[in-house]
Parts: C-alpha cells; structure tokens; sequence
C-alpha cells in the first residue's frame, strides 16, 4: 500500500519536473478530436541505429515526413543526423554513416527534442515501426523522459490487410520493406537512408491507403483494427 | 539542412523536358517547395471551370485522365503518362481550368509552386522557347496526337461530337491509300488487310480516285479486267472531298446527295490538294448513336489500345442507354458479353503484335469468372489464363516464358482499357496460370480429386472459364477432361455443394437484409456475395452434375435445366428470373456508383420500399434451390 501510494506521489513529483517542451508535445496530442484520414496528420518515420537492439544500440539519423490529405510538403522533411557515441561496425555497411561523416550533426538531446515538436498531434507511421519508436524511447529514457504518446500504425500489418483472403498464407509472413515495395512497386532510391526509407514508407502508405479505400469510406478506426488473423 | 527527398524529385523531373535543360541548383532550389500528391483511383487534381491553383503539376507515376465536360457530356482529351507537365497553362495565362484532371489510375504527382517555376527561369530562353511551341502545337486529330510527345497536355482540340458545330476533323480518321502504280491485286490486298470497304488511290499525296467493294465486284470479279492491271483501270475519279472545317451534318449531306459511304477529306476540299484522311458513314453514325453493330465494326477496327478504351467507354455508355430504356435484359447481357469478347479478343491480337514474335506453340486465352459465364457488363477486373500446346519437358519453360511475357502484355493492355488487375491475381501473367494443357490437366484433377477448401475456392472460379483467344480446341479438350473427371464423382459435388450453401440466403430471421457486421462495408447489402454467388454457385453445380457443355451463362444453365428436370421446372425458371432481375439491379447500382466495386454493395437506406419487395421476392428461389441442393448431394453428413 504504501509502495503504491510513494509511487504515485514520485510519479508527480517527476511529472512536474517534465521539461515544457514534453508537456506541449503530451496537451498537442490530448486535443486531437477525432479527426477523418483526410484531415489527421500522419508523421512517417524511420531511424538508422548502430544496430538492431534498441536498449544498447544508438539512432544514427532519423528521417520524417508530414502527411496530410494524401500531400507531402517537401519543404516540411525532417532529416537529423546525430553525434555517435556508439560506434557498430558491422552496421556500417547497411547505412554507409561515418562516425565523421560529412553531415552536420547534432546531439541526441537535441535530435529528440526536434522530433517531439515535429510529431505533435500527429499519427506515427513506420515500417515495423515497434523498433524505431523502441529506439526513441530508449532516447527519452536517457533524457528522464517518459516514452512516446503517439498512436502508431505498421505498414508492414497494414500491408497484409490488403492481401486477398485467397493468399491468407501472407497473414503469417513477415514482410521486409524491400518485399512491400516490389509488391506495391515502389522505387527503391535512396533505401537505408533514413529520410529515403521515410519517403519510401510514405509512398507504400498511400498506396496501401488507397488499397484499402477502394470506396472511399474507409475511417480511421478501421485502419487501427487489425482482425485477429494477421498476427 | 540535407534533403533527400528534394534531391530525388530533382533526379526525377530534371529527366522530362523544359526542365532537361535547367541546371541541378535550380531545380533542387525547386523541388525543395514541391508537394508530393497521391491520389487514388477517380481522385480529382483539378477541375474545370475553377480557379488555378498556386501549383502546377508534374506525374511521377501512374497515368491522369484529362477530360472536359460539356453538359452531360465528357469529352476524353487526353492521358498523362509519367514526366507529362499539366496544369500549367491556367497558371501562365491567368485564366480557370478549362478541363478536368483526374486520376486514371493510382497516381503520385508532384506540385510545383508556379511563383518559384517564374521567378527562376522567366529569363530562361529555352524555356520560353519551350512552352511557346507546346502552347502553339494544337494538332488537329486524336490520331497523331497519340504519336506526339505528350506534354502540356492541356491544350490540345478535343473530339466533339456535336452534329452542327464539331468539325468533321475531330471525327476523321486515317484513309487508307494505295500509289496510282499500284495494280488492282495490290489495292485488293490492303484492303482486305485492313479490313475495309474502300480505299484511295493517291498521286503525290494528292487523291486520284477511290476504289471500292463495288468496283472490284462488278469489274474485276466478273473477268473485265485482271487483277495484275493498273488500279487506274477500275477506280472512280474524281473523288468526292470535303474541307476538314465543314461541319458534321454538312458531309453527311455531301453523302447523301452523292450517295456514297464515305468522303475524302482534303486540306483545301477540293481533289487538287492534300490529302488529311476520311470521314466515314459509319464515324458519324456511331459517334451520334451508339448502335452495337457500328461499335462491333469498330472494334475489329481498332488498332491501338488507347482506340479500344475509348471504345469500351462507348460501350458503358450503350449499356446505361439499354438499360435506361427498358430493352430486354438477355438482349443486353448478349450483346454487351459479345462486344465485351471481341475487345478482349482484339487486345490479345495488338499485344501479339506489340510484342512482335510468333507464338511457338498453338495456345488459348480464356476468361474465367463473370467474363467466362458472359455476365461481366460493367468492367470488373480481368480474370484470365493461358493454356499452350503440350512441349517436351526441355522446352517447357522457355515456351511458358515466352507465354508470361505476352501475357504481361495483355494484362497490361486490358488494364489500359479499363479492366483493373485481379486483386488476387488470377491472371495469365501469373506463372500459376500460365500452364501448358498437361499441367491444366492435373491442375484440375488436384482440385476435383483434392477438395480442400482453398481448392473448392478456386474451382468455383475456375470451372466457369471461356474461350477467348488462340486455338479453340485446346479449351475445348479442358472443358472435355473437367466433365470426365467430375462425372459420378460424388465425392467432389459434395464439396462443391457445400461451398454452394455456404451465404445462406439473404434474409435473416426477421425478414430482415443481413448486412455485413464490420469491415469497410458495414450496414452495405452484398448483392454479389449474398444473392448472385449462391445462385451462380448452384446452376454450376447443377450442369456439371449434368455433364452439360459449352454452356457458361447462368441463367441459360437454369434454362437447360428446366428442360433436363421437369420435375423442378418451376424452381428453376424463378432462379433464372431472379438471377437477371438481381444482375440488373447490380449492374445499374454499378453504373451509378461508377464503377466502384462494380455496384456488388447496396446501402440499404438508398433503397425504396418497392425496391426491398422486389429484391426480398427474387431471394425466395435462393432459398428453394439450395434445399434441392441439400436434398441432392447432401453436404451436410
């Protein structure tokens, strides 16, 4: 009882120490009313991590795009590039980041909080998007942060919605992104780049929406109901 | 700050004219400001009669129908492809969009700010130079127009058809012509190669005479002259000709008076100067009324894909006129199932030569589902397959290989028509669909012999195919190998059956419509699933117990049938009453919804009281000829 009541009473006392900009970001994403696809804002996103475990490994750069009403704003791309501490050299490969790679770059600390302005309010989106937001939690935590608001969407779930209940076998796959844009034809330009994955995973997003709404009626609570099947 | 994504739309439009001249910085500096726009099927990007907007347009991927409306009337102009600039000359000129933009297919565009596009290259000679001559360029027929390079699209003359002021230039066509060395044998030849009636004799561009059916029979066949002498020998001259300025009922009554077929159109309207094209009876009759004969002519006419969607839009347009006035539904289903045929037929015959190879092997297209039983009326997607002649094992793939590049082709095709790709891909293009006839033949005895229920799932699609292209036997054997297999096969019609009866019929304890529970149709009624499918699935049932070939129409089935079980006349004709009754509701639900999931949802609230007695009186059949069903195979045990 009172471990449970010392809890509490440390949870607010740490909530009122929460740094103004965490507390716009959590009131943006409190007044959201529920809004139609057309007029919610998504924010597509995706990191480059030294590696594939989010507790140890650090995001490298993180790319982000806006969308609203099926439109990109180029102009609104959002594309960090952050100082490594952890270096993986196996992961070099994948990314092609240097630890002094041409990019300006900037702090973690200072990454995040540009992120949390830029996805205020909005819907994230991702490509196995359970990791990248792992990665940015495992950030916030780093900062004494609590974890991320957001409600997130898969395309790689969101993919198998579109699948035929012929192909019900596709419910069990795992798909790579690379999978989803040979089926969806997508270009595949500038992959493994963080904000090339982001635009790639945006595409694949409107051409899943579009298979999805094929009658135009498709709500956003649809889109967040995943049948049982799938996983 | 780095971009990425700016710098792939540089990539991207600095490969498409005015902008393959501009330097890189600039059009980075451009791209920096652009939206990227997707839209989906049907979606609008602009509309005419509106404002400009701040952006014009650039197609990344996927194709923008440009259209006008004229009162009831849509008037195609033209198709974007992708790097096709539009929307841009509003901007320039300052004026509303005088035509429509809207997505043909799945589409992603870029906007480009026009502010950003003035500032930067308003000084830029080659620039100004470039979208002075597009802007110029107005050629007069939709003919050379496909051959143009395709941009600024927005200003190109569109077909009218408009009896008293179009032009008889939007109706032309191309005249088919021979030299006046030519001997009677040649004209013959390109006539009959092009499948017409007549044809011009022309001396430096410049029409000569005309030599039509008539003059080869009455000169030629009756041994007058030979067939190695001069066309000159046989042909009528002068030419009756008309300017390309004149308007439609002014060459209609040059013909009449006349009285010939067709008039020749030449740049001044005298025989004396060059020769444009032709203007035929038949253009003008068909572009007033809309006559399925005239259409079916024109179809075996055409020669490219782009002349074939335009065709198949008539067709649609037939459709609503037929069912508007109430003109039997057989005859509709018959006619719009035949004209349906013969545009498949052609598609596959210009991809053959798209493709320009000789297929090795003797080898058939088929359509499968609504297409294979002649129901499809409004364009569904395209169900299809390839069968080829059996080959040594050696063989086999390079020749299956051959097949799946021409059926790419097709789809392709078919697709530009207006059949949309087959969600689940049952398509020739797909190598599981592709098969040689050995292969179809265990294909089909795995799924009599193995009736799982993915295998049932798809023998109820498959077992309606019908020939559409190629070698007619080799779809004929199949249908022979499919009977032998199911006869007295007891085992298999009690699958079949029980896939038959799996939507039970439509209403609910309540006399109630049952609705669908969730998914993106909640509250819709799915006529297709809850009362076409069981009635489709049991007349299928019914004839191939029966051993009945050749026949694929459902509601011809139950018509056989009638006549084979005297016993259940009855049912039988209502299953075939209702099943045309709830096609024609479908299909003018289709026709509304335009195209959308063609028509199979019905919202309930839409319907009117008479309309829910109509539909709940064509369920009742449903409900008796799945109990003949039940009784005849037992599913059930």
């Amino acid at each position: 009882m009172w471990n449970y009541i010392k809890k509490n009473i440390a949870y607010f006392l740490k909530k009122r120490h929460l740094p103004d900009y965490w507390k716009t970001y959590v009131e943006s994403l409190k007044n959201i009313p529920t809004k139609s696809i057309e007029e919610s804002k998504f924010v597509v996103f995706d990191c480059e991590t030294s590696g594939l475990n989010p507790k140890e490994d650090r995001i490298l750069s993180m790319g982000a795009v806006i969308i609203r009403g099926n439109t990109i704003e180029v102009k609104d791309n959002f594309e960090v590039y952050l100082e490594q501490d952890v270096f993986n050299r196996e992961s070099v490969a994948i990314h092609g980041l240097l630890k002094k790679g041409k990019q300006k770059k900037i702090s973690e600390e200072q990454a995040i909080k540009d992120f949390l302005i830029y996805i205020e309010g909005a819907i994230l989106v991702g490509h196995h998007i359970s990791f990248d937001v792992a990665c940015v939690n495992y950030a916030l935590k780093r900062m004494g942060l609590p974890k991320l608001k957001n409600k997130v969407l898969d395309t790689g779930i969101l993919f198998k919605k579109t699948k035929h209940q012929l192909y019900a076998e596709a419910f069990t796959k795992v798909f790579s992104l690379d999978d989803v844009c040979d089926e969806l034809k997508v270009k595949k330009k500038d992959r493994h780049t963080a904000s090339g994955d982001a635009y790639i995973t945006a595409i694949v997003f409107f051409k899943i929406l579009g298979r999805l709404n094929r009658n135009n009626d498709l709500t956003l609570k649809e889109l967040f109901f995943t049948p049982k099947m799938i996983y | 700050m780095k971009n990425t994504i700016a710098e792939r739309i540089t990539d991207f439009i600095k490969m498409y004219p005015p902008f393959d001249n501009l330097p890189y910085n600039e059009l980075y500096k451009l791209a920096e400001d652009t939206r990227v726009i997707y839209l989906d099927k049907d979606e609008t990007l602009y509309t005419q009669g509106k404002p400009p907007k701040e952006h014009f347009f650039i197609v990344n991927q996927g194709a923008i129908r440009i259209y006008r409306q004229e009162g009831e009337k849509t008037i195609e102009v033209e198709m974007c492809d992708e790097g096709d600039v539009l929307g841009l000359r509003p901007l320039i000129v300052n004026e509303n969009y005088t035509l429509n933009a809207k997505a043909y297919e799945e589409s992603i565009v870029y906007a480009i700010p026009i502010q950003n596009f003035n500032k930067q290259f308003e000084n830029n000679s080659e620039v100004s130079k470039y979208l002075i001559t597009r802007f110029a360029s107005n050629s007069a027929t939709r003919f050379s127009q496909e051959d143009n390079e395709r941009i600024f699209a927005d200003y190109k003359r569109t077909t009218n058809t408009d009896y008293f002021s179009s032009k008889i230039s939007n109706l032309m066509t191309t005249a088919v012509c021979c030299n006046h060395k030519s001997t009677i044998q040649e004209a013959a030849t390109i006539m009959s190669e092009n499948k017409i009636s007549s044809i011009f004799v022309l001396k430096k561009d410049k029409p000569a005479g005309v030599i039509t059916n008539k003059d080869l029979l009455h000169k030629v066949a009756t041994g007058k002259f030979t067939i190695d002498q001069n066309v000159k020998k046989i042909m009528s001259s002068p030419v009756i000709t008309a300017s390309p300025d004149i308007s439609i009922a002014e060459a209609q009554i040059i013909m009449l008076k006349n009285k010939i077929g067709n008039v020749c159109v030449t740049k001044d309207g005298t025989p004396d100067s060059k020769l444009l094209g032709m203007l035929t009876q038949q253009d003008i009759v068909a572009s007033l009324s809309n006559n399925p004969a005239i259409l079916l002519k024109q179809i075996s006419r055409a020669r490219t894909i782009p002349r074939l969607r335009d065709l198949r839009q008539q067709l649609n347009d037939l459709l609503t006129r037929f069912i508007n006035q109430h003109i039997s539904f057989t005859h509709t289903l018959t006619v719009v199932a035949e004209l349906n045929e013969t545009i498949n037929q052609k598609a596959v015959e210009i991809s053959i030569k798209e493709l320009n190879k000789t297929p090795p092997v003797r080898f058939a297209l088929f359509a499968l589902g609504s297409q294979g039983r002649k129901e499809q009326l409004v364009p569904t997607d395209q169900d299809n397959g390839i069968i080829f002649e059996d080959v040594p094992d050696d063989k086999l793939e390079s020749i299956r290989s051959f097949f799946l590049e021409l059926a790419t082709i097709i789809n392709k095709n078919l697709h530009s028509i207006g059949y949309e790709y087959c969600p689940a891909e049952m398509m020739a293009s797909n190598p599981k669909w592709c098969l040689s006839k050995k292969e179809w033949e265990s294909q089909f005895k795995d799924w009599i012999f193995n009736p799982t229920e993915k295998n049932i799932l798809l023998s109820a699609i498959f077992f309606d195919f019908n020939f559409v292209y190629g070698d007619k036997e080799l779809v004929n054997d199949m249908t022979a190998i499919v009977h032998e297999s199911t006869e007295n096969n007891n085992r298999f019609f009690m699958f079949m059956a029980k896939d038959a009866l799996k939507s039970p019929s439509p209403l609910g304890f309540f006399r109630q419509f049952l609705v669908d529970q969730d998914g993106a149709h909640k509250d819709h009624f799915n006529i297709k699933q809850r009362a076409l499918m069981p009635l489709i699935d049991a007349a299928r049932i019914l004839t191939l117990q029966h051993n009945l070939q050749g026949i694929n129409n459902t509601a011809e089935r139950y018509y056989k049938l009638r006549e084979l079980e005297p016993q259940n006349a009855e049912i039988y004709e209502a299953c075939a009453y209702a099943f045309k009754a709830l096609l024609k509701y479908k299909t003018k639900n289709g026709l509304t919804t335009l195209g959308e999931d063609d028509g199979k949802f019905i919202k309930l609230e839409n319907l009117t009281k008479s309309d829910k007695v109509k539909l709940r009186r064509c369920f009742k059949p449903i409900k008796s000829i799945q109990e003949v069903i039940t009784i005849r195979f037992q599913p059930t045990l």
